[in-house]
């Protein structure tokens, strides 16, 4: 019990490295969240409306792409920007950017395929409804991303929630450099190795409040969309 | 099909099938489909299910290429569907507000923004969902989406309007309100063309009446005389109730 106890006075005190490291967190996964939405979305209502040949093989990679271990993803991104890889003159390893790109990587697909996915299920209902009324292609994309709109933010939310809580990669391109590049789940697997559980555990405490924030959020964005589904 | 005495002249009629023949795959669904839908009363198809009655208003709005033939609208020959609408029979809501739906027919039709908050209250008005406007559309009933259906498809101000099953699974309150629409559309000049099981309805509504039966057109006569004294032995069993197979 002491270590819990310690754990939650380390929360509730305020300690400016220990939210430090948190703010960090969250900057890199929205940032990452953000990124992978611009890319991820569009890409995902593009294959979604497109018929084209081997529109399967697509379909059935991007999916597969969902499950990217994090380490493998961590290990291709530092083989690109260290200094000997195609993108090291940018001398972005070991940085929060490099950190973003790994996990803009990592989201990427879930947002895209999970995008696919519910555009195209929107778009066998409303296919005939748009040819009778002649909607034209551009205003049939709109439409559909906007009547999608409450499935479609609960998508980025299980992004984030999967940016938020990831270590494997970013822990290989950031480096888990103190006051840099230390994020909360890189923290939690030094000091548990190090045996500062207090810290850990506060951290920890932190990062299950974020993901049940996160969760709470998905809830009530599908709860009000739900007025709206048929 | 004999024409009716029209109200209002309508450049886009007569809608004419020439020798229409609609495949999907190997199976013919139409088969050598000539009719020629004029202005006036309602012309109602009737025929048992698969008799192609969806198919007819599917390629007549364009949705369906035909096989073989011909569908004309107007004079000219070739001519693509105009200023038509089409209502089916499970009418899909989009994902917003009755009134939001209207405001997105109207849009589609380049109805200017600024007319579309009164034309929406019209035809909402119209329809008798004035008092629905900001419900959220899918949460409607079964006859209440028929109404916002064709409260859609009257913002296109089509000279002809396609009805698929329009009171196929609704109460006998909800038919009755879509049968005087039906009749209150009519009155405005809009050709009204549509499908039905049920031959009450057909008789209470039809100005003429087309019967399919296995894609093909059996019998085809103003509704009295087709109900009353058909001409053929297939629409005789069809009217007395038989089971066409």
């Amino acid at each position: 019990m002491p270590e819990q106890t310690s754990a939650l006075q380390l929360v509730l005190s305020g300690d400016p490295a220990l939210y430090a490291i948190v703010r960090l967190s969250l900057a890199v996964s929205f940032g990452a969240t953000l990124l992978a939405a611009l890319l991820g979305a569009p890409l995902g209502a593009l294959i979604a409306l497109s018929r084209f040949h081997g529109r399967h093989v697509i379909v059935v990679a991007l999916n597969a792409l969902m499950g990217l271990p994090p380490v493998v993803v961590g290990l291709t991104v530092y083989l690109l920007l260290s200094r000997s890889g195609p993108l090291g003159e940018f001398g972005l390893l070991f940085t929060p950017a490099a950190m973003v790109i790994t996990q803009t990587v990592l989201v990427l697909p879930i947002i895209a395929a999970l995008t696919r996915q519910t555009i195209e299920d929107l778009w066998l209902e409303y296919r005939d409804e748009f040819a009778a009324m002649g909607v034209g292609r551009l205003q049939r994309i709109r439409t559909l991303l906007w009547d999608a709109r409450f499935s479609l933010v609960t998508t980025l939310l299980a992004g984030f929630g999967r940016a938020a809580a990831e270590v494997g990669s970013i822990i290989i391109v950031g480096g888990n450099i103190e006051g840099f590049t230390r994020t909360m789940t890189t923290t939690i697997a030094l000091e548990t190795s190090k045996g500062n559980l207090p810290l850990a555990m506060g951290l920890g405490m932190l990062l299950l409040g974020i993901v049940l924030a996160v969760n709470i959020a998905a809830w009530a964005v599908k709860y009000f969309g739900a007025r709206f589904e048929q | 099909m004999n024409a009716v005495a029209a109200p209002l002249p309508l450049s886009d009629l007569p809608l004419v099938f020439d020798q229409v023949a609609v495949r999907v795959g190997d199976t013919a669904i139409l088969r050598d489909v000539s009719l020629r839908f004029t202005s006036g009363a309602p012309t109602v198809l009737i025929g048992p299910n698969g008799s192609g009655k969806t198919t007819l208003l599917r390629a007549a709005m364009g949705l369906i290429p035909p096989a073989a033939g011909v569908i004309r609208w107007g004079e000219q020959s070739g001519a693509g569907p105009r200023c038509s609408a089409l209502v089916f029979q499970r009418p899909v809501m989009l994902r917003r507000s009755v009134a939001d739906n209207v405001s997105y027919a109207l849009m589609v039709a380049s109805v200017p923004r600024a007319q579309r908050k009164a034309r929406t209250q019209q035809l909402l008005d119209l329809v008798g969902l004035g008092s629905l406007a900001e419900r959220p559309a899918p949460r409607l009933s079964g006859g209440e989406r028929q109404r916002l259906a064709l409260a859609r498809a009257l913002a296109r101000d089509p000279a002809v309007l396609f009805l698929d099953e329009p009171t196929a699974s609704l109460d006998p309150a909800a038919t009755l309100a879509i049968e005087e629409l039906v009749r209150a559309i009519s009155a405005r000049g809009v050709k009204i063309v549509m499908t039905t099981h049920d031959l009450g309805e057909a008789s209470r509504l039809a100005g003429d009446v087309v019967l399919l039966h296995r894609g093909e057109v059996v019998e085809t006569g103003p509704v009295g005389q087709l109900l009353g004294t058909p001409r053929t032995e297939v629409a005789r069993r069809f009217i007395t109730g038989q089971l066409l197979l």
